[in-house]
């Protein structure tokens, strides 16, 4: 393994999020601190209680799960889309490194930032409500593989984006209703059956649940099918990175 | 001396059916200032790209001492380094995080010292701290071949190194290249800046057209496929061409008073002598006489029109 090489790409990117420390989590903090304002004074108000969770606490995980989502795709892609786009990744084929220690570095670096600016999304939040972690460690490890699975996906959009408006696309048009639809800011249940059957479909929706679980012990779907989903997920995206950087598809001739 | 590159039968189409390569082969040995000379198109920047991993070719085998470059990619590309054409640089960091970054992506353990010393013999030193959007053209060009040293290789690719640098800098930078080579770099530059191969290289390679059409060390192709014009001025200027001097194939200049008189370098003997003495019988007074070797830009021209006219045939 070139243990250095992935340790350079890690520390390249880890030092644009340094560079860029303001912007990076002045954004999540205002969305969140937005969200709680609109959804938990606007809707808390009428809806006090789900679960027997407080409105305000219930979406916490969901939120968290929005940005970290979101923050993972758009790290990652934007990562490997702008080298791309400056022709500085001559350097990076030309170096001995292999195309999973290449994926390492750049979608380890996506998910830390990731991490990071989810940890500060739960202190956000707890300046607003309580927010209780009954599974600590399961929160960890939702959130580890959330954030490392969502960052692929962010490396196959940044390989295959042919401009930066490109890397906005998924997120926008199909990432964000996801989340949104996916029971972040409330309980399925709640939904009329048929729309609850229509909710099962979105793979979203197991995440926010599986991650509401470590938090709460309340979730609208088994912590079992949570789980794989997610790894389903993440197994999906390696093959996926794995196949197309091997081939070199969309940077190399 | 023995190989450090071999490369045998490389084809390389592109996607769309493109050939840019068709049965490349050559070999670079150690020590050497190589030049592949070619026209715009003709396949320099892709068999580069080749050899260091940046594009995938079809067929045929790359060896970097004696390593098949596919199979020990780990091995062979520790030993290249790469200079782009391009000024490909990321324009937020500073010199000193960009030549670390590539030391570390080539498996190099960070030695601080090396890139001092590094910096200091490309004149980067004082520049350190800046970023790169504050240098100038020649300064990034500097740091692309930092980066491509940073992990000490031992083929280094220049592609274009020169391209759109002034004269002054483009001095500045063969001296740089020369450094290199005496302290055991074996170098392959790509340029289409003939005096730029003819002060270099030891030897040149002509490609044109995704095939390698001449190798062959500098000097002798000069002398080989050069051709020396000999200049005699004469003191009166010349009536009328009779006598011994009809027998020659010579022009006269505008003022009939020099003869230019073109011959191959390559023959075993030339005319000069019989034509200096047969001046002298048609009773004309000699003033001066001076020669004109053809230079490497001329011969290349002449290469390439003689292979694409074969183009055309075939």
């Amino acid at each position: 393994m070139n243990w250095y090489g992935i340790k350079a790409i890690y520390i390249h990117e880890m030092e644009r999020f340094r560079r860029t420390l303001f912007q990076s989590l002045a954004s999540p903090i205002i969305t969140t601190s937005l969200y709680f304002v609109v959804f938990g004074s606007a809707i808390g108000s009428r809806i006090t209680e789900i679960d027997g969770i407080n409105y305000g606490s219930y979406i916490v995980p969901g939120m968290i799960m929005l940005t970290i989502l979101t923050q993972s795709i758009s790290n990652a892609s934007f990562a490997f889309y702008f080298p791309r786009f400056t022709n500085t990744i001559y350097e990076i084929l030309a170096a001995p490194l292999s195309s999973f220690e290449i994926v390492l570095g750049f979608v380890g670096a996506a998910a830390s930032k990731s991490l990071i600016i989810g940890c500060v999304i739960i202190l956000t939040a707890n300046l607003f409500v309580d927010v209780r972690i009954d599974h600590p460690l399961l929160m960890i490890f939702f959130l580890i593989l959330t954030s490392i699975t969502f960052a692929l996906f962010g490396f196959i959009i940044g390989m295959y984006a042919e401009g930066f408006e490109g890397l906005q696309i998924i997120p926008i048009l199909v990432i964000t209703p996801l989340v949104f639809l996916g029971g972040s800011f409330y309980s399925i249940n709640m939904l009329p059956e048929f729309w609850q059957k229509i909710s099962l479909l979105n793979p979203v929706l197991y995440l926010i649940s599986g991650f509401r679980y470590s938090f709460y012990e309340v979730s609208d779907v088994s912590l079992f099918t949570s789980t794989l989903t997610i790894l389903t997920i993440l197994i999906g995206c390696i093959i996926f990175v794995t196949y197309t950087f091997s081939k070199g598809y969309r940077i190399k001739d | 001396m023995k190989n450090i590159l071999e490369i045998n039968n490389v084809t390389k189409f592109y996607k769309n059916s493109v050939k840019a390569l068709e049965n490349v082969n050559l070999n670079i040995k150690e020590g050497e200032i190589f030049a592949l000379l070619g026209p715009n198109g003709a396949g320099k920047s892709t068999l580069i790209n080749s050899i260091c991993g940046i594009v995938n070719f079809n067929t045929g085998t790359i060896k970097i001492n004696n390593m098949d470059i596919i199979k020990n990619y780990r091995t062979t590309r520790k030993l290249t380094g790469i200079v782009p054409q391009e000024l490909n640089l990321e324009s937020f960091e500073t010199v000193w995080n960009n030549v670390n970054y590539s030391r570390g992506l080539f498996g190099k353990k960070p030695d601080h010292n090396y890139i001092e010393k590094l910096l200091k013999q490309l004149s980067l030193w004082d520049k350190k701290d800046s970023k790169i959007k504050e240098l100038s053209g020649g300064m990034k060009r500097r740091v692309l071949i930092a980066k491509a040293l940073s992990h000490q290789p031992k083929l280094l690719f220049l592609d274009e190194p020169t391209a759109s640098v002034d004269v002054e800098l483009r001095k500045d930078m063969w001296d740089v290249v020369k450094k290199l080579n005496e302290d055991g770099v074996t170098i392959i530059l790509t340029t289409h800046y003939i005096e730029e191969a003819e002060e270099l290289s030891d030897r040149v390679a002509v490609i044109n057209d995704g095939k390698i059409i001449l190798v062959d060390d500098k000097d002798k192709l000069i002398k080989k496929l050069g051709e020396k014009t000999i200049k005699i001025e004469l003191v009166d200027p010349i009536e009328k061409i009779n006598g011994n001097l009809s027998k020659y194939n010579f022009t006269l200049d505008q003022t009939n008073k020099i003869i230019s008189h073109t011959y191959n370098l390559n023959s075993n003997t030339t005319d000069i002598t019989e034509l200096l003495n047969d001046v002298k019988k048609d009773g004309y007074e000699i003033k001066d006489i001076n020669t004109e070797q053809s230079s490497l830009e001329e011969i290349f021209i002449k290469l390439i029109k003689e292979n694409n006219n074969e183009l055309v045939r075939n």
